[in-house]
């Protein structure tokens, strides 16, 4: 089946329990939707903002996606995510460049941190066969602490202990006009980032002989090994770029969405990521679009709360309901085969009817 | 007419294929029942719908003159249908009378386990058909034949009247397949009934009373087995006269193609499994290796492919060295390989038709330019293919390659690697789980290799192919080389012994 369609399943199935869920709690479900809706969506400053709370969560949910398709399950992304975010905003706090030299080197050294961060486990994988599971799990505590660490240690902030210093305007990807397209959204050059890292990946996976390589490697890795394909090689290849586009969504976080990097937290986009993944498929397109379906129910529930007695974290019920029914989508497949086998049961046994009176 | 079950007028539709157009086929009490057919001509969907876990479009089922409706698995089970699987379904920590009560646990004081009588009424079992199975030992420990036996045992322990057998001989050896028919015969003469679905005539003639031919989804009839010829049933099968004899004239081997010189390997536990191994392959003729499985005959193919390390020793394909080299760069040197186990390492399953037909050559122009992929190329290429090796699948090169059929697949496999006009092809059991007409299919194709002048190493457990197709057979045992023969100048019983260890002289006098 179509598997698009059982994502949207998984979303209206997803929707409908957080109707009954507001009904329940004595909320009006219409009334909490319409304000979860125009919070996101109500004016161009809270689009932008949509798009901005979206734009890590694509990048994430890509760098799984990616994984996934050539058959590694990376839940690291959130300390790939973090360290990469991390190595951006350590060079735009140290480097005094022009703009237009400074931002692709954040960029470039963002992606190859959370690269370097995935490359770890992805070589383990290769040589010595540690589960990346294992491993990736693992490295995000290894970001969590060193970036705990080293940001009070070089990059302090001036007044408060748990943040770097503020990047200089030059070291974010903050645009002007961008902004005020968005009428003062914090919408940033990072969803240009994604938009392009989205291409860019379908482009890999469908188009070239790399994709073609890393997919065989995911799907069957003793036949790619008997065609002649590098297996080690590609695992290690593989999380390379995942990481890296785990890394981009760092640097989308912590040097456009905000501007400065905090210690003590793993951002919780890495994990979003999964799920993300999993609603979009698995594929670039479709990760896109669950991301902002995803930005949209995280910028729109304050607004929510806000206007109703409703509390946000019905939005995260409805997110984690909708992440059941997708990981359950086998279930959908199965009910909607049933009905359709009955429609042609019924349907034939109509046609026999009409021949037996004729 | 006493038939203990009946299937008439059965059809069974999936997306895009008729799977069962109206099949007709009834079983007597007390006898055995061969259901034929090629593969992927409709046998596992029938049995699968007799078993319950499908549901006919049309048709109706009737159990001891009964009409029945079998929602699933269960409700066949009650009705005493049991099925002994291909794949054997058993728990390998667990003894044998553990896996047989598995779902219906005989208790004691509401929650005990009760092993001792269960176990007691395996034994019973075991010895009234003969069975001689040790109700205590743990699966892991015993033979394939034996497991066997305990999915036997399982359904009969359910009271299983039908019992339905589903290739029961792929996994045997020839002494364990003679044990199987043995027990078969017991079976029914103590009143069961046994549909045995297969596609080797030979076993037919073996044990079966009737037959009934299935092609193509349609019942072609229902035959006496004793009386109808191997040849008959075949045409049935297939549609067309089928020759069992490869069709071949005189080989004129020409230069030597593969040389390989005291080859030492070692196996995945680090034991020798190669020791000083020395054999030359030339252009123009089959060589074929026979012996028995495990003797040494996959780290061969291995080495020579360089999916494993050589220890000493040399390969050599027309004079260029490959130790050292890798796999890619040998596939490039003129090395094509039909391997072993065709979904393991043949196929990417998941991918389509098309993209497996470039597995090898998809970074070679004209399939890639620059890392790009050229579709245009790529789908030409595989239409070449499926047309000239008769490669049938539900939407051509775009089908994925996990719903075609066995035969299907590996005439693809057969397809990519001949089509890549190597000098030498490694066929390791080329028609393994195949039906008689795809197996003399791909016997003429690979004659044709050599009469192209290419050198085939031929290695297949089958005794009947290699002495059938090889020009010169190489017999290994317990990874040395026992001798080569002419295939003209040999026989079953010359090669056997070999097998068994015993050198060529040896064997002359025995």
């Amino acid at each position: 089946m179509n598997n698009s369609i059982k994502s949207l399943l998984a979303v209206l199935f997803g929707l409908i329990a957080g109707a009954i869920l507001m009904l329940v709690t004595g909320h009006n479900p219409i009334e909490g939707y319409m304000y979860l809706i125009q919070g996101g969506l109500k004016n161009p400053e809270r689009i932008g903002n949509t798009l901005a709370t979206a734009t890590p969560l694509v990048l994430t949910g890509l760098s799984v996606a990616f994984a996934f398709r050539t058959g590694l399950f990376n839940i690291g992304a959130a300390g790939q995510m973090l360290f990469g975010g991390f190595c951006a905003t350590a060079i735009g706090l140290s480097l005094d460049l022009p703009r237009g030299i400074l931002l692709p080197l954040m960029i470039l050294i963002g992606f190859v941190g959370g690269a370097l961060w995935a490359v770890i486990p992805g070589f383990l994988k290769a040589k010595y066969n540690v589960h990346e599971v294992v491993s990736t799990i693992m490295m995000n505590w290894v970001a969590y602490w060193t970036v705990y660490y080293v940001v009070p240690a070089y990059f302090k902030g001036a007044s408060l202990e748990t943040e770097s210093r503020q990047l200089p305007p030059d070291a974010m990807l903050h645009q002007q006009w961008l902004s005020d397209l968005f009428q003062g959204s914090y919408v940033n050059l990072g969803f240009f980032i994604a938009i392009i890292a989205v291409l860019i990946v379908a482009f890999i996976i469908n188009k070239t002989t790399l994709g073609y390589e890393l997919k065989a490697v995911g799907f069957n890795r003793h036949a790619a090994e008997y065609a002649g394909i590098a297996v080690q090689r590609s695992i290690v290849l593989s999380m390379f770029i995942s990481g890296g586009i785990a890394g981009l969504a760092g640097v989308a976080q912590y040097t456009g969405n905000a501007s400065s990097i905090q210690i003590g937290i793993l951002p919780t986009q890495g994990f979003d990521g999964i799920a993300v993944s999993l609603l979009g498929a698995n594929t670039p397109l479709g990760v896109f679009a669950s991301a902002l379906f995803f930005g949209l129910l995280y910028s729109g529930r304050g607004f929510m709360n806000a206007m109703t007695e409703i509390p946000p974290e019905i939005a995260d019920s409805i997110i984690a309901i909708i992440i059941y029914f997708a990981a359950t989508s086998i279930l959908i497949e199965r009910l909607i085969h049933k009905l359709k086998v009955r429609r042609i049961a019924n349907k034939k046994q109509g046609e026999q009817d009409h021949v037996d009176n004729a | 007419m006493d038939y203990v079950v009946e299937m008439v007028g059965i059809r069974k539709e999936f997306p895009g294929i008729v799977a069962n157009d109206d099949i007709t086929i009834r079983l007597k009490k007390g006898e055995i029942h061969a259901l034929l057919g090629e593969n992927g001509a409709g046998k596992s969907t029938l049995m699968s719908i007799l078993f319950g876990m499908y549901q006919p479009d049309r048709g109706m089922i009737k159990v001891n003159g009964r009409e029945v409706r079998i929602s699933n698995p269960n409700v066949a089970n009650r009705l005493g249908i049991g099925m002994v699987h291909q794949h054997f379904k058993l728990v390998e920590p667990f003894t044998v009378t553990e896996n047989i009560i598995l779902g219906s646990e005989t208790r004691k004081y509401f929650f005990g386990l009760d092993i001792r009588t269960a176990a007691k009424r395996v034994e019973q079992l075991s010895q009234r058909y003969g069975l001689n199975v040790d109700p205590y030992a743990k699966i892991e420990n015993i033979s394939v034949g034996m497991q066997q036996r305990v999915e036997i045992l399982k359904m009969l322990y359910r009271d299983a009247e039908v019992l339905i057998f589903d290739e029961p001989t792929a996994v045997l050896t020839p002494q364990e397949i003679n044990d199987l028919q043995e027990i078969m015969r017991k079976l029914v003469s103590e009143g069961k009934s046994i549909i045995l679905i297969t596609h080797k005539l030979k076993e037919i003639k073996a044990v079966a009373d009737r037959c009934t031919v299935i092609r193509r989804g349609k019942t072609i009839g229902t035959v006496d087995v004793a009386e109808t010829s191997r040849e008959e049933m075949a045409e049935m099968m297939v549609g067309r006269s089928v020759s069992f004899t490869v069709d071949k004239t005189e080989g004129h081997p020409g230069d030597v193609v593969l040389e390989i010189e005291s080859l030492n390997v070692k196996n995945s536990k680090k034991v020798n499994a190669l020791k000083s191994f020395s054999l030359n392959v030339n252009a123009g003729e089959i060589l074929g290796i026979a012996g028995v499985d495990g003797n040494g005959q996959t780290e061969l193919v291995e080495a020579i492919t360089g999916l494993r390390p050589i220890e000493s020793g040399t390969v050599v394909l027309k004079g260029k060295k490959l130790n050292g080299l890798s796999i890619r760069q040998r596939n490039n040197s003129g090395i094509a390989h039909i391997p072993e186990d065709r979904q393991k390492r043949g196929l990417v399953l998941d991918y389509t038709l098309e993209e497996n037909l470039i597995l090898e050559v998809y970074n070679q122009p004209p399939y890639s330019k620059r890392g790009l992929l050229r579709s245009e190329a790529i789908s030409q290429h595989a239409d070449h293919i499926i047309q000239s090796f008769d490669v049938r699948s539900g939407t051509g090169g775009s089908s994925i390659v996990r719903s075609m059929s066995g035969g299907n697949q590996q005439k693809a496999i057969i397809g990519r690697e001949v089509e890549r006009d190597p000098d030498l092809l490694i066929a390791v059991q080329p028609t393994r789980g195949l039906d008689v007409g795809s197996i003399e299919y791909i016997h003429k194709r690979l004659v044709e290799q050599r009469d192209k002048g290419k050198a085939v190493l031929l290695i297949s457990l089958e005794l009947d192919e290699v002495l059938n197709l090889s020009d010169r057979i190489a017999v290994i045992n317990n990874g040395e080389l026992v001798g080569i023969v002419k295939s003209s100048e040999t026989n079953e019983r010359e090669l056997g012994l070999m097998m068994a260890g015993y050198r060529k002289e040896e064997a002359a006098h025995e």
